[in-house]
């Protein structure tokens, strides 16, 4: 049946971003401004015409290739809400670094278009299309400066690496084609309750492959090697993007894969997230802790909370797939948050990414210091952060499957990466500034960045409600 | 009087008041603006002790509202006769904080003083929540502000204490986090009232006692893990070490009757000689540790130690008491109350003597700029009104009759001759030597005797302000010791009925602990 209808949002945005594309060519560099604006009127009115679509029923259409339902609509709206805030972000870097380009809008705006097309794939294929479209998007843009050698090499890396990894998820899809003959996610499901999982032998081999795809999307051991290089050499503008973004679009690509599709044969693959999430939080908070670069700091700690949700994702019940979503979604928020900061005290010239940069923060500015720091706490999990709660749903449901030591591993790492955390809060307040530079920024930069770190405070106060939107974009999709 | 929400009054006032020092800043009136709302806190909480009943055991004072509906997590507040006087004795602390920091701090004073209100607004909920994740989240968010002030106005090594601080309890308290939820899974509530009726097997009682053991005698601090104390005590501004001796030390302790011995009580009266055991070794081996010290912080951090095995000891001397008088139990109920009641009266005194004490140390400090004793001698000819404290105060921490010091110890040593055990009061009434042995050792050292260094011949004997919070304490610790009868008087009933869940099987309902072994 097409029901082209329940694709407005994304139908949108393309015609958006193709207008842009044509208005971008014609301005002068001094001009490029328009093409902010317009990137941001795009992303919201989009926001908006999937808000106003939501609360109704999952419908499908477009020949059962695509779905709107709640679980989409929500994962949408925070992507693109998200979008937003970073392209706020992203502008005062641009600018300093002298990267003021229109390409940067528009293969952003892209890569969300990708993430929309797989937060709403209600097809292997289409989920594949989605995710080749966000990761080309990402490729170019961390080689967005060209210039740099680093941030070539980093998109080198991220290109092969990345290849790899789709090739292995495409693989594994191709194999479920061959074993079931459907791609659609409802006849892939429907072929799966009908088998011993544990006994099918290619079942448990295609879905090794699938998998393996999604965890390197995650950035979770042992697929994490990309993502310490991506993180320190891409332009912190896009590490910002990168770092937060796309994690909402890895956990709609392993709800709509692992859960709605491959949701029966739980018992198999929650093993292998099992391992890959306890090894993440291992790795992750262990090797943090030897940074002295704050980008790379933040990228092994965002291993470490990667494998947090994929030990949330991996208990296959509500309470697991909407802890690991509100943990997504907070998760987002902390880490453009935290790299927001970097963007902040980077100068003309010169990129802020070491531990020496943030040092005497508070003698600088103490506001600034006071959301670093809150943003730090919620990183490490210290109530009355949402980061706390977003770490106590995920061990709830932890434990809730009955994985005892798993949680008591967790919360054992969560102490270790307290220190690393501890380490950059005791640059900003114990130690003198290296330089006493005040610290500016536009008016937009400071109000979010504000709004950022307040609502880490604010959230982890009153954190019922963001819950009880996961949890009821859950129960609408019938995870 | 009892419609206004007085509890959420004491946490948030505090807390948002602190916040508007913080955006005073310091260019004007930001020390006036932080006693201000630590003087009106106090003020506040005043009611709880006069409108108090202290004829029941029921939680008083409660405010209920549904927080998070996910887990069920509701912002329930209440105080009965244990948590009450932990209150009181946390904004009455706070006050003297801020006056103790008055003129000593030069830097980021707004800064300075909104920590200390926030923290004080934090342990309120503390002792206040009647809700476990509740009490969890002020429990940890307490330790935000804490690692702030050891870290910033701290002495030259106080990264590594700072650091030290917040690293164990932290690691002792998600083990805490991991039982609750555990609990919550059995139960399908976090109220501390359903955890206390919740029947749990004894393998799992036991494990989660290990836990509460591992959360609550890290913040005590029980020997083994008492290791990051005497550094968070050295380095620490002195309102800080105040904090931590007379505050949060106590949250502890009152912890260990909230959650350890109600939840878990088969658990506590099967392990209770291993609590024994950490308590007599704070007793006597820390109180030998505290003999040799050379910096006086570090060896009032000791003593504070030592003091509070005596604490512990009185909460675990129940299960002993209990076992003795198998088949009278009426009887011997008023043997393990007072064992209790020692350990509760123990808190507070330890609150007023070591903050007193630490006050004192300050004082010093801020005149001569080092805590080694070696460098004191003979200050009496030269402040003879600080003197006069200060042997006060030591005389108290030694546990002389007449001040506050006494009657906690007396209590629980008491107590501890209705067990089988002999030896355990016979250890326990060790302290009184040895805790006698270093406190005048160091009053010797510091205030008697000739003059030997230069600098203590130019001291200048204590300001108004100085003498206003040092008589405050003085007061208190004189007052409870000569008529402790309003403070047991408000916890006996609440202790009573506390005793009764505490020696109730809950592995076998209807036998006492231990009964169906």
């Amino acid at each position: 049946m097409v029901n082209i209808a329940i694709a407005t949002p994304e139908i949108f945005l393309l015609s958006t971003i193709c207008l842009i594309l044509l208005i971008d060519l014609v301005l002068k560099d001094t001009d490029r401004m328009v093409t902010y604006l317009l990137s941001q009127v795009a992303l919201l009115a989009t926001a908006l015409l999937v808000f106003s679509s939501m609360g109704s029923e999952k419908i499908t259409g477009l020949n059962d290739m695509y779905v709107r339902d709640d679980l989409g609509g929500v994962l949408k709206v925070s992507i693109l809400l998200l979008t937003a805030g970073v392209f706020v972000y992203a502008r005062k870097y641009l600018r300093d670094k002298k990267l003021w380009r229109g390409e940067f809008f528009l293969l952003a705006l892209f890569a969300v278009l990708g993430m929309m097309v797989m937060a709403s794939a209600n097809n292997l294929l289409v989920v594949y299309l989605g995710l080749e479209l966000l990761a080309l998007s990402m490729y170019a843009l961390v080689a967005f400066n060209r210039d740099d050698g680093r941030s070539t090499e980093a998109a080198m890396k991220y290109f092969v690496l990345g290849a790899v990894a789709s090739g292995l998820l495409l693989y594994g899809f191709s194999m479920l084609y061959g074993l079931s003959g459907k791609l659609d996610i409802a006849g892939v499901a429907a072929y799966i309750s009908a088998q011993n999982v544990m006994q099918n032998l290619p079942l448990l081999f295609a879905l090794v492959f699938v998998v393996a795809g999604i965890s390197f999307k995650f950035g979770a051991v042992p697929f994490h090697m990309w993502v310490p290089d991506v993180y320190q050499g891409a332009p912190t503008a896009v590490t910002l993007f990168l770092g937060s973004v796309p994690k909402v679009a890895a956990l709609a690509m392993l709800l709509r894969v692992l859960a709605e599709s491959l949701g029966v044969a739980n018992p198999a693959w929650a093993q292998m997230l099992l391992v890959f999430g306890l090894l993440s939080v291992f790795l992750g908070n262990i090797v943090a802790i030897a940074q002295f670069n704050l980008k790379r700091m933040l990228a092994y700690s965002t291993i470490a909370h990667m494998g947090f949700i994929l030990l949330g994702s991996l208990s296959g019940s509500t309470e697991g797939y909407s802890a690991a979503l509100f943990y997504t979604i907070t998760y987002a928020m902390m880490a453009a948050g935290g790299f927001a900061i970097l963007i902040l005290l980077g100068k003309e010239g010169v990129e802020a990414e070491t531990l020496d940069d943030i040092k005497g923060l508070n003698e600088r500015s103490p506001w600034y210091a006071f959301i670093m720091m809150l943003l730090l706490f919620s990183m490490a999990g210290i109530p009355p952060t949402v980061g706390f709660y977003a770490k106590l749903s995920i061990i709830q449901a932890v434990m809730q499957a009955g994985y005892l030591w798993p949680a008591i591993i967790m919360v054992v790492m969560s102490v270790i990466g307290a220190f690393y955390y501890l380490r950059a809060i005791k640059m900003m307040y114990f130690d003198k500034p290296d330089n006493a530079e005040p610290i500016t920024a536009e008016a937009d930069f400071n109000i979010l960045l504000g709004v950022n770190g307040v609502l880490m405070l604010v959230l982890g106060l009153f954190p019922g409600t963001l819950m009880g939107i996961c949890s009821a974009a859950m129960v609408a999709s019938q995870l | 009087m009892l419609d206004l929400p007085i509890l959420s009054f004491l946490i948030w006032l505090p807390v948002i008041g602190g916040i508007g020092v913080l955006i005073v800043g310091d260019r004007f009136g930001a020390k006036q603006f932080a006693l201000g709302i630590a003087l009106l806190t106090f003020l506040f909480s005043l009611p709880l002790y006069g409108s108090f009943d202290r004829s029941t055991a029921a939680m008083q004072f409660v405010e209920f509202l549904p927080w998070v509906e996910t887990f069920r997590i509701n912002y329930h507040l209440g105080v009965d006769g244990i948590s009450m006087p932990l209150i009181l004795l946390n904004t009455f602390i706070t006050v003297l904080v801020v006056i103790a920091g008055w003129e000593v701090i030069k830097y980021r004073v707004s800064q300075y003083m909104a920590a200390f209100l926030v923290m004080e607004g934090l342990v309120n909920g503390v002792f206040a929540s009647l809700d476990a994740m509740l009490f969890y989240i002020f429990f940890e968010a307490m330790l935000i502000p804490l690692f702030l002030i050891i870290g910033v106005w701290g002495g030259s090594r106080r990264v590594y204490a700072s650091f030290k601080f917040f690293l164990y309890t932290f690691f002792g308290s998600v083990f805490l986090l991991i039982s609750l939820i555990y609990l919550y899974q059995l139960g399908g509530s976090f109220a501390v009232a359903d955890l206390q009726k919740l029947p749990i097997e004894r393998m799992p009682q036991i494990l989660i006692f290990l836990s509460f053991l591992l959360a609550f005698g890290v913040k005590v601090p029980m020997w083994p893990v008492h290791t990051w104390l005497p550094d968070a005590h050295v380095e620490a501004p002195t309102g800080g070490s105040v904090i931590l001796a007379a505050i949060t030390l106590k949250v502890g302790g009152y912890a260990f009757l909230r959650f350890a011995l109600p939840i878990v009580p088969d658990a506590a009266a099967q392990l209770d000689w291993l609590v024994l055991l950490m308590s007599l070794t704070a007793v006597v081996y820390i109180g030998f540790v505290a003999l040799v010290q050379q910096d006086m912080k570090k060896l009032v951090a000791y003593s504070s130690i030592a003091h509070m095995g005596f604490v512990t000891l009185g909460f675990f001397l129940v299960y002993s008491i209990a076992e003795f008088a198998q088949g009278n139990t009426g009887a011997n109920m008023s043997a393990a109350i007072m064992a209790v009641q020692g350990g509760m009266v123990q808190m507070v005194s330890h609150g007023f003597i070591s903050g007193a004490m630490f006050l004192c140390i300050g004082v010093l400090y801020d005149r001569m700029h080092t805590r080694e004793i070696n460098a004191y001698g003979g200050v009496v000819n030269r402040m003879p009104v600080f003197a006069a404290f200060y042997v006060l105060f030591a005389m108290a921490n030694t546990g002389l009759p007449g001040t506050s010091g006494f009657v906690g110890e007396f209590l629980v040593i008491l107590a501890s001759f209705s067990t089988n055990n002999v030896w355990i009061a016979m250890l326990a009434a060790t302290t009184l030597i040895v805790g006698a042995a270093y406190t005048l050792w160091l009053v010797k050292r510091v205030i008697f005797g000739d003059i030997k260094n230069s600098a203590v011949a130019e001291l200048q004997d204590i300001n108004q302000r100085e003498f206003i919070m040092l008589a405050l304490l003085a007061g208190a610790v004189l007052l409870l010791g000569i008529w402790p009868q309003p403070l047991t008087d408000v916890m006996e009933v609440s202790i009573e009925n506390l005793l009764v869940q505490a020696l109730q099987s809950k592995v076998c309902i209807g036998a006492p602990v231990g009964g169906c072994l």
